[in-house]
Order: C-alpha cells, then structure tokens, then sequence
C-alpha cells in the first residue's frame, strides 16, 4: 500500500480494504454457509460419519484413563480423576483443533483467495467455529457424566465454564491468524504449530493434578505458567465440572479467578496482535499463495 | 486527477504493481545461491503508471497480449491485489466473473453450491432466495440441482457456475476470460445476458481474447503493452491498434 493515500471522493471505496473482523461478522450469512460446508463435508464418505468426533476423545481418554489413572495411580490419589481429566481434554482438543485448523485455512483456501476477494479473517474464524460445533457433543457427554456422578455447581462456576471456553477460543483465532498468515509465505509455520500445540497439552494441568505443579515449581515459574490462558481455561473447568463433583474433596488452585482474568485479557491481546500481523501480510496472500 | 463526479465508478490513478519472483524457497537453496552468486529474486513490473477511469454504464475491454497485465488490472480492481503504488477506487458493488467456480465444493450438492457461492460474491440470503430460480432456469440443470457438483459434467459445472456469477446484484462487473465456456447457445446466451446488464447501466470491464467478440461487446477499448496504457478509445479502433502490431 502506498503511504498518504488521498482523501476518497463520496461513495467511493478502496477495493481491497476490509474493516478486519469486524466484516467477518458483518458478513455472517457467509460465515454460517462456510462453517456449515465444513461440518457437512467434514467426515463424508466415512462410514462412523460424526462419531468419529466421539470416538477420538473417547479413544484419547482411554489411553490416559490407563496409563495414568491406573499404572501412575492417579485414580486413587486424585478424587473423580476421569472426570478431571476428561473435562481438562475436550478444552484441550478444542483448542488444539481450531488453532491448527486455522492455522492451514488460508492455505487450505488459496484458490478462493487468489480469485475472489472476500474478508480473509473469515477463513481462520469460521475453521474455529467448526471446531466448537466439533467439541460442543464432547461438552455435552462430559455433562451426563457429571449429572450422573451429583453435579452441583455454583453460579461462578457455570460462568467460569463460558469464560473458559471464550477465553480458549479468542486466543485461538489470534493465535491462527498470526501463525496463519505467516504461513502463506513460509509453510515453517504449520509445523511450528503442531510443536506448540503439542506442548499445549502438557503445559497446562490437564493430564496431572495441578497440586502436583504447585509442589514442583519455584513460586515465580507457578505464576508464569498460570498465566498461560489455557491453563486458567483449564482450571476454570476443573472448577465448572470436575470439582462440583467432589463434594469438597478436590482442591482447586488459589486465584482462580484473578489469572481467569488476567487470561483474558491475554487472549485479547493475542487476537488484536494476530489482527494486526495479519492486515500487515494480507497484501501479499493473493500473490504467494 | 479529474473533477469529483457522480458519474465514475472506477477510478484508476498511477497505479503501479511490481511482483518480486523469488528464486529460492528454503534457508538451503537461498544459502547456496549466494555462494554461487546467483540471483536471489527478480522483480516484475505488470502494470506502470496506468491511469483511467470507467463511468457508470460504460462497457469497457482491457486489450493486449499475454503478460500485459489485463488480468493483473482486473485483479486490483476486485481487490483480490492491491497495488504498490497509486491508487484505486471504487463506487458500487463489484463482482469478478474470474475463474467462476472458484469457489464451488464438489461434495456439496447445485443447490448448496448456488447458495455458497452467491454468498461468497457478496450476495446476502434474502437476495439469493429471490433469485434462485432464475439462476437454476438459467443454467438449464433444474433436474440435476441436488445431486452433488461432482457428478456434473464439466459443461454443467460452468453453466451453473457462469450462472451463479452472472446473477450477481453488482454494479461493477469484471469478467475475465470466461466467455469461452460451454457449447455455443449457451455462450450467445450469456453474451445476450452481459449486454442486458450493461444495458440496465452496469459497469462491464471485460478481459478476453476473441477480439471480435470483445469490439461488440465493449463500447471503450483500453490497450495495454508491457504494463503501460498505450491506447484509449473505441474498442473497434483498440482492436485495430491491437491487430497493427
């Protein structure tokens, strides 16, 4: 773009230039179309269809349930373990799924983009939104369970769940349209993510009692390591569904709500920084694509 | 820059678009062509200096040979590029009929791709509803529009493609090339279709080869060589400036 471009004459517009996302929800309709061509496509020609959507968390969940539950014994020194680890994976998978989804989408979207211009945040939101509509059943069979087992949460905590979930999926489309766009030039990117995301997993006390961090790092690590947004996603969730199952035996980390916060407000700035690196390369996507 | 008027709908002023080829794609290839002394990159001028302006219900034919940068200009002023210097403006709508089914998925059925497809041109859902019909009787598939788009034929393909696009609420239409699809009554139709548009007052910017198609069409001619504007006027007197050389 050149610098000190010239005022517009009335009714005239530059073609080209989107007002970022804030156009992917001015277009919704488009939105809605592409998510549901996603959902739709997604598992065609599979014979399970969408029950593979169960079928991998629930695979997921076994081999940790065993590995963990039983042979490292956390079944017996962690109270409702299945359920704590089943709620900390599918927050898990979520963000694993729309970060490296989003990552791809303007890749995987090069012949569009190339031919016909459109907001091109909306291809790193809607592969996001598909993964919510992805995790909202996994959402749905943790709360059976939690009903089945006596579930009775307080008012905080249900919020905490929804805060748990914008907080992981605000963090993923920033996440995704930084590491999205970089990749249209240097494809680096997509593998660069698959190595963070699989830190992800084990970077947050999904897998492990967070007492266990708690005991193991120095203080200042502890505050580092909290201030992680998806950890305080996690945590929120323990403390939506796993910890109202417990009838007070579980034990949930001090400042919960404080780093839920703090998590917060680093998830928008991941977004408005992704915004920003991502209006600055969008220039060049039709030409490297 | 001439007078503001409500007449233009683009306007297009000292644009300049350079591509930077890059001859190396990896730390690797880039460290051995320095030993080697080889060039890293080269850069390529499509468009310089072009300037002009396209009133409203003007039809328009960007003319020059391959590599002149017809389709580059088309490209900037659907925004899909934008330029490195000068600058482009817009009034209306625009859609591109460039590559049409560009954004169409096999897996989907004609119906769900109409749907799509309109919606990726801009169109919103109340619009399409309305216009449905039209596009389907237009593309003569009626009996096949909820079987999947892979099942097409690839003349069926473009008809509904061609169709979708054609039927788009613009102002300003760019077509690039794409007039050559289908069998012979569907192309007269679709020529038919493009004059009704432009009789209605739309804005055309076509980009095509078959030059005698093109001076019908298109009142205005703008001839490009090497990236710059080197005749504006009538498209008859364009293709023969064109054809002189």
């Amino acid at each position: 773009m050149s610098e000190a471009l010239p005022a517009t004459p009335p009714g005239f517009s530059r073609p080209g230039a989107g007002s970022g996302l804030l156009s992917v929800f001015q277009r919704r309709y488009l939105l809605s179309l592409l998510v549901r061509k996603e959902v739709q496509v997604r598992y065609r020609g599979s014979v399970l269809g969408w029950l593979w959507s169960y079928v991998k968390p629930a695979a997921q969940f076994a081999v940790f349930y065993v590995a963990l539950g039983v042979f490292l014994r956390l079944n017996d020194s962690q109270p409702n373990y299945p359920i704590y680890l089943f709620s900390g994976i599918i927050l898990i998978n979520l963000f694993t799924e729309a970060f490296s989804n989003s990552t791809r989408s303007l890749v995987d979207n090069g012949a569009l983009i190339k031919k016909i211009f459109l907001p091109r945040e909306m291809f790193p939101v809607s592969s996001t939104v598909v993964a919510f509509v992805n995790f909202l059943p996994q959402m749905l069979v943790l709360l059976v369970v939690c009903l089945f087992v006596g579930w009775t949460p307080e008012p905080l905590q249900l919020l905490g769940i929804l805060i748990g979930v914008l907080i992981v999926v605000i963090f993923a489309i920033g996440l995704g349209m930084f590491f999205g766009s970089a990749n249209v030039s240097f494809r680096d990117s997509q593998n660069f993510v698959e190595l963070i995301v699989m830190f992800a997993a084990w970077a947050s006390p999904v897998l492990y009692p967070f007492a266990q961090v708690e005991g193991a790092l120095p203080p200042w690590l502890l505050v580092v390591y909290q201030l992680n947004p998806i950890t305080a996603a996690v945590n929120l969730f323990h403390a939506g569904f796993w910890y109202p199952t417990t009838g007070g035996a579980g034990e949930l980390p001090d400042h919960l709500y404080l780093y839920a916060g703090a998590a917060v407000v680093v998830a928008v700035l991941a977004l408005l920084l992704g915004q920003l690196v991502f209006r600055k390369l969008e220039g060049r996507f039709a030409q490297d694509l | 820059m001439p007078k503001t008027s409500d007449e233009r709908r683009v306007i297009v002023s000292d644009v300049k678009k350079t591509f930077l080829l890059r001859h190396t794609h990896s730390l690797k290839e880039t460290f051995i062509s320095a030993i080697r002394g080889k060039q890293l990159s080269t850069s390529f001028n499509a468009l310089n200096d072009v300037s002009f302006s396209i009133d409203e219900g003007e039809s328009v034919a960007l003319l020059g040979f391959n590599g002149s940068g017809k389709s580059t200009l088309l490209k900037l002023i659907s925004g899909v590029l934008r330029p490195d210097s000068g600058d482009i403006l817009t009034r209306g709508r625009v859609a591109g009929l460039i590559e049409v089914g560009a954004g169409f998925h096999p897996d989907l059925s004609g119906r769900e791709n109409i749907y799509l497809n309109a919606a990726i041109l801009g169109m919103t859902k109340s619009e399409i509803d309305a216009r449905f019909d039209e596009i389907v009787a237009f593309s003569e598939i009626e009996r096949f529009i909820d079987t999947e788009v892979k099942h097409y034929s690839s003349g069926m393909f473009l008809r509904l493609a061609f169709s979708v696009a054609i039927h788009t609420e613009v102002d300003i239409l760019l077509v690039d090339e794409i007039l050559s699809v289908g069998d012979e009554p569907f192309q007269q139709k679709c020529i038919a279709r493009i004059r009704e548009l432009s009789a209605q007052g739309k804005t055309l910017v076509v980009v095509s080869h078959d030059l005698d198609m093109v001076s019908q069409l298109c009142t205005r001619g703008i001839l490009l060589r090497e990236g710059r504007v080197v005749f504006d006027g009538t498209s008859h007197d364009a293709v023969e400036t064109l054809r002189r050389r």
